[in-house]
């Protein structure tokens, strides 16, 4: 990754819009709108690394995300512990559960791989709701006390204020972190294996690059940023129940945003992610479309998947060849 | 289709205000108008529309002299949690919201609640029963309905009058809200002295009930209390039937609160009791507002349908939140939280009052469930009022078959 | 000690049923290699196409399996010409997603059309009770039925002419057309056969617990475990998959809380893919 490519500032110069624009302006709504779509950005990318780089579908993705967010909400609420430190830990238990998971179910291919995943998910979901000690069905919930301390204490208005944007803050870090990694990965050797095995994983195998292990650290990886995004996420929310934690349709979604947006790019599934995401913002807030949000989202992803397999960004370097090597 | 026909009508109120271009109070709110909450929380949007349409024809409501109509601007939240803070934040700071109604659901309340708080705005809160909500330090929540925890107790009560050695089986949905029930009911058993033989939670979505069913027949039990929300409760009040459990009294959470459980047949609904928040025949001395047969009435005459306490629910949020304004006298937050924090009268849904302890503020102690009963009158079933006794139009009919 | 074996035979009952389902999904899968994530929809399609008929002719239930299988039939061609055929020769992750995506816009339809309301078919057999136990007449029939059309589905695979040519194309699909068997149309049809019987299923299943828009897809997620228990592109395995997953069902919750039976559930499924990647019942290795 080297500063003398113009990628490298694009990304630069989007982060600084993201970080910039709603604090400059103080628009509460933006910085809400921008953060949700912050979160699908991150969960794309990081599932891009799987699905575009690696060639596996992980279906089960969204368990990432919301076992970062109870292992985070937990800490703060039960043990006390600090958000920053919470968040941390929960990265690192998931990425470490994530290679215990991962050596085993990585020696399946395709389909079944993808399938593994969906029991994964719907396993720990149903697993976490017996679990009394995170809350069972009931789930977590932070005291507004927490969020207010978090915020520098004293009045509620403005403590609570600086929680939501230092939330907001750290979130878009999380997703520069995640565009940076793929773009670090994607330029290194580490990376090249990774496309090794996604065009051909035997040939991978016989030309050196040690399957198993790769396969396992990049399951890893893909999981640690989604981790902490979803520690920040639950915190901000006030609770934290495994049915919206552990939702298989969110799964699904990220993998449409990876796909409308062109998966193996790094603009792609961004792209992707802002698109789908602001598109759902707004047909949520139109009366007769919200009743349709589901169709239409379908239809996209059919006629992306029929007529434009590589997505946007697909068609984009398609047309215009000169731009793969500006915008990845 | 209904959807489709409920939004268009919904856009034509919407656009009323702004043509008519007067003094209005706007009150924001999200509703599940799409996902698994759809059915509940549109019930309750339908009483919110009644008392807007009452309001309205009457002028509005009056403060400081002047008359103000009410407004409501809504968004659809999708029965899910991840948009709500979004739409609250973009209710009270773009579409300059004055007071709020919350979401459907315990869960997606406690996440808008934390915009709420954040701002200051008051949110009336319906269709969130859990007690957890209000225990996190709030100051603006003011809860509607009877609290989780006190759900069943009218019921527990009236089996223990008609056979005070019942065994009672706890079969319950394993979510928040039912679990909270249950775990009240579970210690307020125990202190009347009515013994336990069974308590389980099954998985949501679950349409399977043999298995449960079977361990519940197993454990020799003579009643079964708990359920959950609509879906599992009428599936389980139906494989009950089939399965021919021996039971002499089952009393379920919601679904036999529904007019539409009544379609389950004589057979499999019949003499299934339910707690309900509201029942039209509990007659209750108001102190301002609208009679529960007027109410009935109205409802009747503009949905074609009997209100479900969901929906009287929703038309008590708006009389209980006009009331505190017109005694705050003012659309100011603090003055209107004061008023309501004073309330402690009897309207139409029940008797209202919040608590004012910082350590659960915002809890409804004033207001009782209601036992009703599904009773086979001359071949149809009609829904009684079996407890409290003063509340009563039928006495229960036990046991079961 | 008769709750656990009443229970276990409730969960044969059911199981019989959960395998038909998976029977449709297992039959597109092996015979053209494509995981049809319609699946939950056609499910669903059955249940509210029985609900439909029995309410507007009366007709009993049993009887509108034929209409339903029709129209599972037709849907199934139907989803096949548009999301299908043009992605069947692409990498398996295509067809999922295609075939995802006709998904969401079916439900989307569906909850737009009917919103989240418990629909109910009324039609009560009379069953059996033995010691306190009932087995209702709805339980046994769906099994029978369910186990009277995997039968027939292998005699019309075994000794038909078009059943042998879906065996044929499944096999090798070029070898199949330099034999002259028309492989397109062939594949359409073995697609709209197993949507059909997924349809099917969901009739059987409509008349044994009430159902809603989104409840096909808690059916396809057991589809996914029974096909897993029984070996992809396997029917008869599809089917023992069922039995097995109800019998484990019925069999286990008399000892632990019913709650937990979903965790155990996944991660069999989870643990057979890893060592039994071919099902329970495989005959010989296929990859």
């Amino acid at each position: 990754m080297s500063l003398s490519k113009p990628f490298f500032w694009i990304l630069v110069a989007v982060v600084a819009v993201f970080a910039s624009v709603p604090g400059l302006t103080n628009n509460v709504a933006l910085r809400e709108s921008l953060l949700l779509s912050a979160v699908s950005i991150i969960l794309a990318s990081n599932l891009n690394l799987m699905i575009g780089f690696t060639g596996y579908v992980n279906f089960g993705n969204i368990v990432f995300f919301g076992l970062g967010g109870y292992f985070g909400v937990w800490l703060v609420v039960v043990a006390g512990v600090n958000l920053y430190i919470a968040a941390l830990t929960g990265g690192l238990m998931v990425s470490f559960i994530a290679f215990l998971f991962g050596t085993g179910i990585l020696r399946l291919r395709g389909a079944f791989f993808a399938l593994a995943t969906i029991g994964i998910a719907e396993a720990v979901k149903a697993f976490v709701s017996n679990f009394e000690p995170w809350g069972g069905a009931t789930g977590l919930y932070l005291p507004l006390s927490t969020l207010i301390e978090f915020g520098g204490g004293g009045k509620t208005r403005i403590a609570m204020n600086n929680t939501m944007w230092t939330v907001y803050y750290l979130m878009i870090g999380i997703m520069a972190a995640s565009l940076f990694l793929s773009y670090w990965i994607k330029r290194s050797k580490f990376g090249l294996g990774l496309f090794a095995i996604r065009e051909d994983e035997e040939a991978a195998a016989v030309l050196g690059v040690n399957t198993p292990r790769t396969k396992a650290i990049i399951y890893s990886v893909s999981g640690f940023l989604p981790a902490l995004a979803g520690a920040f996420y639950f915190f901000k929310s006030g609770l934290i129940k495994p049915e919206e934690a552990f939702d298989l349709h969110r799964s699904i979604e990220a993998i449409v945003m990876v796909m409308l947006g062109g998966q193996g790019s790094i603009t792609g599934p961004a792209v992707g992610a802002l698109l789908y995401d602001q598109l759902r913002g707004y047909l949520l807030t139109d009366p007769v479309l919200s009743s349709f949000q589901l169709v239409i989202a379908g239809a996209l992803l059919l006629a992306c998947v029929l007529f434009v397999p590589g997505g946007l960004m697909g068609w984009i370097y398609g047309r215009w060849p000169a731009l793969r090597g500006i915008l990845e | 289709m209904r959807t489709l026909i409920l939004t268009g009508l919904a856009a034509a109120v919407l656009a009323f205000p702004a043509v008519a271009g007067q003094d209005a109070i706007t009150i924001g709110l999200t509703v599940s108008e799409t996902g698994a909450l759809n059915v509940d929380s549109t019930a309750q949007m339908n009483g919110f529309r009644l008392w807007q349409e009452q309001v309205n024809e009457g002028g509005g409501i009056s403060v400081a002299d002047k008359k103000y109509k009410v407004n409501f601007i809504s968004y659809d939240d999708q029965s899910k949690a991840d948009r709500v803070q979004q739409l609250y934040s973009r209710l009270i700071i773009q579409d300059d919201a004055d007071f709020l109604f919350s979401p459907y659901s315990s869960g997606l309340t406690s996440t808008a609640a934390i915009v709420s708080e954040q701002y200051g705005k008051v949110m009336i809160t319906t269709g969130a029963a859990e007690d957890k909500t209000y225990t996190l330090g709030n100051k603006y929540l003011f809860q509607m309905y009877a609290p989780a925890t006190t759900y069943l107790r009218g019921a527990l009560d009236a089996l223990k009058e008609v056979n005070p050695g019942a065994k009672v089986a706890f079969a319950y949905k394993d979510d928040g809200f039912s679990k909270a029930v249950v775990a009240g009911a579970r210690v307020y058993a125990e202190k009347i002295g009515l013994a336990k033989a069974f308590d389980e939670a099954y998985a949501p979505g679950t349409t399977d009930f043999g298995p449960i069913i079977n361990k519940v027949v197993a454990s020799g039990a003579d009643a079964i209390v708990g359920g959950g929300h609509y879906a599992d409760g009428a599936t389980l009040a139906r494989q009950l039937f089939d399965h021919k459990a021996p039971l002499s009294f089952i009393s379920l959470l919601v679904a036999p609160d529904s007019p539409k459980f009544a379609e389950l047949g004589e057979a499999a609904a019949g003499n299934i009791t339910a707690p309900s928040q509201w029942a039209p025949q509990a007659a209750y001395k108001v102190a301002f507002g609208p009679e529960g047969t007027a109410f009935n009435q109205s409802y009747r005459r503009k949905y074609n349908t009997e209100p479900s306490y969901h929906a009287a629910g929703g038309y008590a949020a708006g009389v209980v939140l006009q009331r505190a304004i017109e005694q705050a006298d003012s659309l100011d937050g603090d003055k209107v939280t004061d008023a309501l924090n004073k309330i402690d009268n009897t309207i139409f849904f029940g008797h209202v009052k919040f608590a004012v302890d910082p350590a659960n503020h915002g809890l409804q102690i004033g207001h009782d469930m209601v036992i009703v009963q599904w009773q086979n009158q001359g071949g149809t079933l009609t829904k009684e009022v079996i407890w409290p006794k003063d509340a009563r139009t039928k006495p229960l009919v036990y046991p079961l078959h | 000690m008769f709750g656990i074996l009443a229970s276990m035979l409730d969960g044969v009952l059911v199981g019989a049923v959960y395998g038909l389902a998976a029977i449709g999904l297992t039959l597109i899968w092996g015979v053209m290699d494509v995981i049809n994530l319609t699946h939950g929809a056609m499910i669903t399609l059955g249940m509210f196409a029985l609900y439909l008929i029995f309410v507007k002719t009366g007709i009993m239930p049993y009887a509108a399996l034929v209409p339903v299988a029709v129209i599972g039939f037709g849907f199934g061609l139907a989803v096949y010409w548009t999301s299908v055929h043009r992605v069947i020769t692409r990498p398996p992750l295509m067809s999922l997603l295609s075939t995802f995506a006709v998904n969401m816009v079916l439900i989307g339809l569906g909850t737009a059309l009917w919103s989240t309301d418990l629909y109910n078919v009324n039609y009560s057999v009379p069953g059996v009770t033995v010691q306190g136990f009932t087995f209702t007449g709805n339980h046994i029939l769906a099994a029978l039925a369910a186990a009277l059309i995997a039968a027939g589905l292998f005699v019309f695979l075994q000794h038909t002419r078009e059943g042998k040519a879906i065996r044929a194309v499944a096999s090798n699909r070029r070898a199949a057309e330099l034999m002259g068997v028309p492989s397109t149309l062939v594949l359409s049809h073995a697609f709209a056969l197993g949507i059909a019987i997924a349809a099917v299923s969901g009739a059987l299943i409509a008349t044994l617990f009430p159902f809603d828009v989104l409840k096909g897809s808690v059916y396809e997620l057991k589809s996914f475990v029974v096909c897993v228990l029984g070996g992809l592109g396997n029917p008869a395995g599809a089917l023992m998959g069922g039995v097995l997953l109800g019998l484990i069902e019925g069999g286990v919750t008399p000892f632990i809380q019913v709650s937990w039976v979903p965790v155990i559930e996944f991660v069999l499924f989870v643990l057979i893919l890893i060592a039994f990647p071919n099902g329970l019942f495989a005959r010989g290795t296929r990859r």
